[in-house]
């Protein structure tokens, strides 16, 4: 035994080092994984007995127009989430100054992403309320009538979106706060020698030094759209009539939720989401791949 | 010393099986689970947890009071994994899946050997599933129409007792500005108790019932008749506008600004009202008016109730205690600090204006409804209620609504 170990200590520490680590991995996520697809061909309420449907879950849900509305409003998520980015590189090019007291306007411009999304949906529902909200005080003084937006299914996600992208500026605002500190004076100091300002120094100069901090606010971001729930829970229940859902969101309803209880379908909508994050997930992973190979 | 180490181990083993087994019952110890946090309902089950002590001195009772919306997880894992002796929950289809899945006793010789048959029979028939009796029904209250009665007094109109009055106070009151009917449909299910009361009132409680058990089809004529009843309302304006932005609570304060004249609601509304400055010369209720005339009148009259769980460790002394709930002087004295009505026919109801209204109103009913979301299974209830919702801000999609409930009704009830 004893000698076993000498002679492989070098080959096994490392995998006993990773152990821990692995075990939870299994554990908490490829496990998992494996079982949320298993509960997706039967039929459970998740208190009687399994029912093996087959694919008749996956049929349901091709012919589910509730599922459709999930799925478009996942990819206006998706899109409109990343105006994120270049708003909070904005804001943050804009603060990256050396003015009395910047760090003051710097926390309270992060201070979105500090309070809970709770607190943000329910501050923009009292925004957008019909009666008494802000946005629509601003709207009949310009004359025109009340938009009830978190009433309306042909604004209501965006409604939602504006919301989400308060505190999401934010954090992308830090992420290039941080990434702009990085960026070497030097070549900054050469670009102006060669003439270099405005537009075209931030294209050729500032953006490559700050891609880093791209990479990881566009990661940040896709999740954050991904996961959007909190926000939809809070402001709409996902309605009205369930014009505001997303995949997550509806997963939840069908698997959890008062009125739910179907796990297999649950299971099933939470398959195809997460074959939509592996296309991600999976470019995510060959870049990285890459990159590393490419050092 | 070695005697002393076996002392402290066997104690911190007991400890440990205590703190793993936390609701364990031991022979005369009782636990019962419940979602009655709010004040008023908590202080009722203190009573009635003293009240029964004090005449069982054998049985300790330990309450553990749940959150509301928490519970309705809660019980799915405790039911199974670690089952109280008593457990609150609905009557109707709300219990069905429980039962079906043999989590809950059924009680009927709680039921035969106490004379609940008789004292309990408004409730008799929502707490029967299988020719079983499934548990103790214990409150419930009444839904109608609270309106303002100082906003009708100034319009000249009268309490309407028939559809064409009610659309003639509506069109009174529209003229005079005030929007006839407040709801707030955000979470949907008020807009059930609109549909309850029009479907009611068109086709009768049968078919109600009929309905909401997947019998008949949603396209069936009769269901479009009552649409359309609902239609003639929106198209007059019934409702406030952007209902779907607002819960039933953020729906009261147009009704307490003197906006809106009326509320389709369960008598629950009637604290927050009160509360909101409302007095008794200013609300008023009055039963939903007939539509088809002679249609025997059937109400909403949501029930909350005790079962025992299947798994439940102490159901003697939990048989015991709800025979003590059915009583009549317990149910009386318990719905008096719940403001609700007690079910017993032999107890009698709170002074409170409403609740004789209530009692009135519901002993004298033909039939009574769960609502929408009880009576009909939970998924069901969903898309229904959704569709309604759809329906009164666009109801020219009510044919798209109706093929699409029809479609769920296929696939839900096999």
């Amino acid at each position: 035994m004893r000698a076993y170990w000498k002679a492989n200590q070098l080959k096994l520490a490392p995998w006993l080092f990773l152990l821990p680590g692995i075990l939870m991995f299994l554990m908490y996520v490829i496990i998992p994984i494996f079982q949320s697809l298993n509960v997706s061909f039967y039929a459970w309420d998740g208190l009687g007995e399994k029912e093996f449907v087959g694919m008749s879950n996956y049929v349901e849900l091709m012919d589910d127009e509730a599922f459709y509305t999930s799925l478009k409003n996942n990819l206006i998520w998706l899109v409109l989430y990343m105006l994120a980015i270049p708003a909070g590189l904005f804001v943050a090019l804009f603060l990256n100054q050396t003015v009395r007291g910047i760090r003051i306007y710097k926390s309270l411009f992060f201070f979105p992403f500090v309070i809970s999304q709770v607190v943000v949906g329910l501050v923009f529902a009292w925004f957008y309320d019909p009666n008494y909200g802000l946005l629509n005080i601003l709207i009949n003084a310009l004359g025109f009538d009340s938009i009830a937006v978190l009433a309306d299914e042909r604004f209501v996600t965006y409604g939602i979106i504006v919301a989400g992208l308060w505190p999401q500026t934010a954090y992308c605002m830090i992420l290039y706060l941080t990434g702009l500190n990085a960026v070497d004076p030097e070549q900054i100091e050469a670009a102006r020698l060669d003439n270099a300002k405005g537009w075209r120094m931030l294209w050729y100069v500032i953006l490559p030094q700050l891609k880093p901090a791209t990479f990881i606010a566009i990661v940040v971001t896709v999740i954050g759209a991904l996961r959007s729930f909190d926000l939809i829970s809070i402001m709409t229940d996902g309605g009205p009539w369930g014009s505001s859902r997303v995949l997550a969101f509806y997963m939840y309803e069908q698997a959890f939720s008062e009125y739910g209880f179907r796990m297999g379908y649950g299971a099933a909508i939470a398959v195809v989401l997460f074959a939509i994050m592996m296309v991600y997930i999976t470019g995510f992973l060959y870049k990285m791949y890459r990159d590393e190979r490419g050092r | 010393m070695n005697n002393k180490n076996k002392v402290f181990k066997h104690g911190l083993a007991v400890a440990l099986a205590s703190a793993l087994f936390g609701s364990t019952a031991f022979a005369g110890e009782l636990v019962i689970n419940t979602d009655t946090s709010d004040p008023a309902p908590k202080e009722a089950f203190e009573t009635l947890v003293k009240g029964f002590e004090a005449e069982n001195p054998d049985v300790k009772v330990t309450l553990n009071l749940f959150d509301h919306e928490g519970y309705k997880t809660s019980i799915r894992n405790f039911l199974t994994a670690d089952a109280p002796d008593l457990a609150s929950w609905y009557a109707g289809n709300r219990m069905l899946p429980y039962v079906n899945a043999g989590l809950f006793e059924p009680v009927d010789d709680v039921w035969d050997a106490n004379g609940l048959n008789k004292s309990l029979k408004s409730a008799a028939a929502s707490m029967t599933i299988d020719g079983k009796k499934w548990g103790i029904p214990y409150t419930y209250y009444q839904w109608g129409i609270y309106y303002r009665k100082d906003l009708f007094a100034q319009n000249g109109i009268e309490v309407p007792t028939t559809w064409a009055e009610f659309k003639a106070a509506g069109a009174t009151l529209t003229a005079a500005g005030i929007t006839p009917i407040t709801i707030g449909t955000k979470y949907l299910w008020t807009a059930a108790g609109v549909f309850d009361y029009l479907n009611l009132r068109t086709n009768g409680y049968d078919f109600h019932m009929a309905l909401t058990k997947g019998e008949i089809s949603w396209t069936d004529e009769r269901v479009l008749n009552t649409m359309n009843h609902w239609k003639e309302l929106i198209d007059a304006g019934f409702f406030i506008k952007n209902h779907a932005a607002y819960s039933w609570q953020e729906a009261l304060a147009p009704m307490v600004q003197g906006e809106a004249a009326m509320y389709v609601m369960g008598n629950f509304a009637v604290a927050p009202l009160r509360e909101a400055g409302l007095g008794d010369d200013q609300l008023g209720f009055f039963p939903f008016p007939e539509i088809t005339p002679g249609i025997p009148r059937a109400e909403d009259a949501p029930t909350d109730t005790l079962h025992i769980p299947a798994n439940a460790k102490n159901k003697e002394d939990a048989k015991k205690f709800l025979a003590y709930l059915a009583r009549a002087d317990v149910q009386t004295e318990m719905n008096k600090t719940l403001g609700q009505l007690p079910i017993n026919a032999d107890s009698t109801a709170g002074d409170d204006v409403f609740l004789q209204q209530g009692f009135e109103l519901l002993s004298n009913a033909e039939g009574l409804a769960q609502f929408f979301d009880r009576d009909a299974p939970a998924e069901m209830a969903k898309a229904g209620m959704e569709g309604f919702q759809e329906f009164m801000v666009k109801p020219e999609r009510l044919d798209t609504i109706l093929k699409r409930l029809e479609k769920a009704r296929l696939r839900i009830y096999k």
